[in-house]
């Protein structure tokens, strides 16, 4: 089972790389409205990966 | 294989419970400053209270923090920012959903949510419906009419979530959704336990075992039903399903589930909310299992109009014993066994509508309805249980009025009037029923 700190501060990392990404993507999107948007959904799904585990990774 | 995980996030929900605790307390201090930082309400209470963020070190700080009540939100709503006003977290164009509370208790609650808080809401759920044993495998039917009332819209999306497959049953009418659920073979359902008992009698006047149609596996809410055994055992013989109970609520989110191992308990989802137990004459925090007091909860992620320390008025108390499913999240026993503001003196004695529920569906040869009324001879208290006798058993009267009675009497220490009617006469309801009525002027 995924318990061990080390892991999850992997796990944590990568969902720190992601969200970096998509937050760039939505800085892009100013002038596009599609792209825009769907970076702020894909945003709310990364905080979902947060609270499940870069919380804990803290 | 992620399919054949038992915990939807074996990372929090095997923590050990001083983590849980740890996480909670790192939480609660990021949105209390949230709260503090954007929503005038909660500035404006804290401030009169002298608490600021930084003053938050421990649970004993947290418990002086003054609590938000249902009748604050709707002072400060219907006014700009329209229609949520101060308590609004984020700007109104960042606001995705908008809910409203049944208003079963006074004006309903205007409720705002962001998108990453509609994310939330399904994400609470997903670990109820995983706890329950939903899997990609099951098609769920969803008989509940999507509106303003946020009841099983955020099952919805977990289902989705979770990778299960939905059918929305929304404005069908009782007989199509039976159809519906035996063309699609639909293997479990989410609803209230008024409306799952109401099912299984249509089915049965149209001639189909609801046994047959293949549900298996059914979440209930909005009412205490599933958490009373005797209203779950005749939910489940009538399905030939397992009867699952969840709590959740339009200001605070879906906080608490029970899990497959059905050890009469719901367990909290500690690692999304945290929860204090107080009692409701002393004000003492309650930490040993076995006292009931009302809970005061916090949604530790809620965004754009957030929950925290919300009296909700809710009866809870711990279990003692830890679940065997695993979990650590801890267990309250018996689920929601009342409302602080349902539970009323009758000649003395407290009285949870509950309880009487729990007897009624108890004795064999009476049908799910009943119907209690409490009013005044003079200045006596008076108690009207009036209860159906099922169709074929009228002969057996007698014994069956001498049980309820001795029952009553038993757990609820009064004395009632009863009033026996024909089978399908009392009043039918189809989503949360109101089978209390109190007529004395307090």
């Amino acid at each position: 089972m995924m318990s061990d700190q080390d892991e999850l501060k992997k796990i944590a990392d990568k969902i720190a790389a992601l969200k970096k990404t998509a937050e760039e993507l939505r800085d892009l999107g100013e002038d596009i409205p599609a792209l825009y948007r769907n970076a702020r959904r894909i945003l709310a799904g990364i905080k979902m990966l947060e609270l499940n585990v870069s919380d804990l990774a803290e | 294989m992620w399919k054949e995980q038992k915990y939807w996030n074996p990372v929090l929900e095997t923590l050990p419970h001083g983590k849980i605790r740890d996480l909670q307390l790192r939480k609660f201090k990021k949105i209390f400053e949230w709260g503090y930082e954007k929503s005038k309400l909660h500035r404006s209470l804290y401030d009169k209270a002298g608490i600021k963020p930084e003053g938050i070190r421990s649970f004993e700080d947290i418990r002086r923090i003054p609590t938000v009540e249902k009748s604050m939100m709707r002072d400060i709503q219907r006014k700009d920012p329209f229609p949520y006003g101060d308590a609004l977290c984020v700007p109104l164009d960042e606001v995705a959903e908008f809910r409203q509370t049944s208003g079963t208790t006074g004006q309903p609650v205007y409720q705002a949510d962001t998108w990453q808080d509609w994310e939330w809401w399904s994400e609470c759920w997903s670990y109820i419906l995983w706890a329950q044993g939903y899997r990609p495998s099951d098609r769920v039917f969803l008989p509940f009419g999507y509106n303003v009332f946020v009841a099983f819209w955020a099952g919805h999306y977990a289902v989705e979530k979770i990778g299960a497959e939905i059918v929305p049953g929304g404005v069908l009418d009782t007989q199509a959704r039976i159809l519906k659920i035996q063309e699609l073979k639909c293997t479990a359902m989410m609803a209230t336990p008024t409306y799952v008992l109401g099912m299984a009698d249509t089915a049965r006047k149209m001639g189909i075992d609801p046994v047959s149609l293949g549900i298996r596996k059914i979440t209930c809410a909005g009412e205490p039903g599933a958490s009373i055994p005797t209203t779950k055992k005749r939910m489940e013989d009538a399905w030939g399903a397992k009867v699952y109970d969840h709590a959740g609520a339009t200001e605070i989110g879906a906080w608490c589930f029970e899990c497959t191992a059905q050890s009469g308990g719901l367990h909290v989802n500690e690692a999304f909310f945290l929860v204090e137990i107080q009692d409701i004459e002393t004000g003492e925090y309650i930490e040993e299992p076995g006292r009931r007091g009302k809970m005061i909860i916090t949604a530790l992620d809620r965004q754009a109009q957030p929950c925290i320390r919300f009296d909700s008025k809710d009866v809870i108390e711990w279990s003692a014993e830890p679940c065997p499913c695993g979990r650590t999240f801890r267990s309250i026993k018996g689920g929601v066994v009342g409302r602080a503001d349902d539970i009323t003196k009758v000649k003395g004695v407290l009285l949870s509508p509950s309880a009487i529920e729990e007897v009624v569906r108890g004795i064999d040869g009476l049908g799910n309805e009943f119907e209690v009324i409490v009013d005044k001879d003079g200045d006596i208290d008076r108690i009207m249980l009036k209860v159906e006798i099922l169709k074929g058993r009228e002969g057996e009267r007698k014994q069956i009025e001498a049980r309820l009675k001795d029952q009553l009497r038993l757990k609820t220490n009064l004395g009632y009037i009863l009033e026996f009617h024909d089978y399908g006469t009392l009043p039918r309801y189809d989503v949360k029923a109101k089978r209390f009525k109190d007529l004395r002027k307090h």
